[in-house]
């Protein structure tokens, strides 16, 4: 009997343990969220997207020139992440099991873990040592790459959320495994896609790393394609380690700005796939 | 005709995915060519060489690699049993109407940059580390763990950062594992009369490889995170066991200093200590992979049944 008590508290003390965990890791990202608001707020305005950045001592000025930047980055590396990680995704998808797909699954996974840092400086040998100059291709390259994956394993993921009656009823008419993948999986699947898109944006748009020596930073306005470009990241890391009081306010707004973006697109995104979960379960 | 279309659709599209195989190649290979000058004049010896002189040309990431592994474990310690916690929670315990916003909360700590993780880290984060730190009693300051003046920046608001920054990896991952462990594994544990913590158990048990492959692909996050630590760490390469005391990583001191690298050789050390870092990180996350998967897939039959053709079948 007693020894029934013991274990019974101890199991409570366990269920109450796991959600103080919950609880715990909750604390940071409330204080996170509290900080980058509270302060960041304090310092964003209008001129903060429209102007350019204020030299040293001269108060307001914006990050107009690194959020085109960062636009701009993100652009040009979807550009050709998306097919290449759209396709991918349709591949493993379609040819699971086979052993290219799990090779490919694999190296997804892999080139998902390997440190932005360590992409930065693969981009930087590819190029820019090669040009000797920094450029936003490079920045976009880096950006991209790091986009890859994660594009190819939510296309995969919602290939295989499709219904598979809807796959059978175009074969059963007739339709090659081509033609049931493009024109009845694809359209089904596309909305879960386009949002797994927006995502994989919105998560590399905060990317810092890969950008300090392929795209750099630039104090003016450049769209130009082989010069160096701002980023928001990069400038609120040059801002943040920086001396002066003016430049920390306005590192705060920039990172508010980057969380604001990468919420609301996971939020986006969360209801979104929960269309399409409800799609699978057939309700 | 429909044969052709159908080759060209998988042909098509397989090569498009095995870019991603090359690219993953490409980075290794491109790593070790970039890095040749530094590989030739120092060899293995880069791996375990104290110094980090770019003034005199002398190489040695020793205080990097430990830096890195350092933080990374010290935040595992940290973040692995709160990360199991939280899966074993929302996996097993939390109510219906709770899962869902709960593991969206968890979720979005990953989502929040690693800059703004950073800036957070400098500005909040040390100032508290600083006066916790002062306020260690003389007594507990002997110890090699404590030793050193309290500065803020630091071993321990690294490993705090780094904690917070890998617990919702290792958690979801773990989640995914717990989820995918039989009900009837749970259902034998409690008509044996278990407890709730008594099946938990069962089920971590059957969970075990998949479990060590979340934390171990946490680890793998720890070890490459840059911005933030590079932020908070102090950045001295100086080996040491105290949480107080200023150290550097692989990812920050690339991070740093690769902009300022003027001489070819400096260079190439730093892309070293890239691939050192590539080096690591693939081998931790290829294991720890392989171990999530081994553990998702155990229902697949390994035994081949034979099925004797008989000679009279074939006659027929």
């Amino acid at each position: 009997m007693n020894r029934d008590a013991i274990r019974r508290a101890r199991s409570t003390l366990v269920v109450w343990l796991s959600a103080l965990a919950v609880l715990l890791a909750l604390v940071p990202l409330a204080m996170i969220l509290f900080f980058v608001v509270a302060r960041g707020l304090f310092s964003l305005n209008l001129a903060f997207f429209t102007h350019m950045p204020a030299p040293v001592g001269e108060a307001g000025g914006g990050m107009a020139n690194s959020i085109v930047g960062t636009l701009m980055l993100l652009g040009i590396g979807a550009l050709f992440a998306v097919p290449i990680g759209v396709i991918s995704g349709i591949y493993a998808a379609e040819f699971q099991g086979t052993r290219l797909a799990t090779m490919v699954q694999f190296a997804a996974d892999t080139l998902n873990g390997v440190p932005s840092i360590v992409i930065g400086v693969f981009v930087y040998g590819i190029a820019v040592l090669p040009v000797k100059q920094f450029s936003a291709l490079a920045g976009s390259l880096a950006l991209g790459i790091m986009m890859i994956p994660i594009i190819t394993r939510t296309t995969e993921e919602l290939v295989k959320l499709v219904p598979i009656s809807l796959r059978e009823g175009a074969l059963a008419l007739g339709a090659t495994r081509a033609r049931a993948t493009m024109s009845v999986v694809l359209p089904a699947a596309a909305p879960g896609i386009i949002t797994g898109v927006v995502l994989a944006l919105a998560r590399i748009a905060g990317e810092t790393a890969p950008l300090l020596f392929t795209a750099f930073n630039n104090r003016f306005f450049s769209t130009s394609l082989n010069q160096p470009i701002s980023s928001l990241t990069v400038q609120v890391f040059t801002y943040a380690i920086s001396p002066y009081e003016e430049w920390h306010r306005q590192a705060w707004a920039g990172a508010l700005v980057l969380v604001m973006l990468v919420l609301s697109c996971s939020i986006l995104a969360r209801l979104a796939t929960r269309r399409l979960e409800r799609l699978q379960t057939g309700q | 005709m429909f044969k052709g279309r159908e080759l060209g659709f998988r042909l098509g599209t397989g090569a498009v995915a095995f870019c991603i195989v090359l690219i993953v190649v490409a980075i290794g290979w491109e790593l070790v060519r970039q890095s040749q000058l530094s590989i030739a004049k120092f060899g293995m010896g880069f791996w375990v060489h104290d110094i980090w002189d770019p003034v005199s040309g002398e190489f040695g990431a020793r205080p990097f690699i430990w830096g890195t592994l350092y933080s990374s474990v010290l935040a595992l310690l940290l973040a692995g049993p709160i990360a199991l916690g939280i899966a074993i929670f929302l996996s097993e315990l939390c109510p219906a109407p709770l899962r869902t916003p709960l593991t969206f909360l968890t979720e979005l700590l990953a989502a929040i940059p690693s800059i703004v993780y950073g800036l957070w880290g400098i500005y909040v984060l040390v100032p508290i580390v600083r006066s916790v730190e002062t306020s260690i009693p003389e007594s507990l300051k002997a110890l090699p763990l404590f030793s050193g003046p309290p500065v803020g920046v630091g071993m321990l608001a690294a490993v705090l950062i780094l904690a917070v920054m890998v617990i919702p990896f290792a958690a979801s991952v773990a989640r995914e594992v717990l989820k995918a462990v039989p009900m009837s594994q749970r259902e034998a544990a409690y008509a044996l009369g278990a407890t709730k913590w008594e099946a938990i158990q069962a089920a971590l048990y059957y969970a075990r490889t998949g479990i060590i492959g979340a934390i171990m692909l946490g680890f793998g996050r720890a070890l490459g995170e840059t911005m933030a630590v590079t932020m908070v760490i102090g950045n001295t390469p100086k080996i040491s066991l105290s949480l107080l005391a200023p150290q550097y990583t692989m990812a920050a001191v690339v991070a740093n200093e690769f902009s300022e690298a003027a001489d070819e050789l400096y260079l190439d050390a730093l892309i070293e200590v890239g691939l050192v870092l590539f080096i690591i990180t693939l081998t931790v996350n290829v294991i720890s992979r392989l171990l999530i998967w081994k553990m998702n897939r155990p229902a697949v039959k390994r035994k081949v049944v034979k099925v004797a053709v008989s000679p009279v079948g074939e006659a027929a």
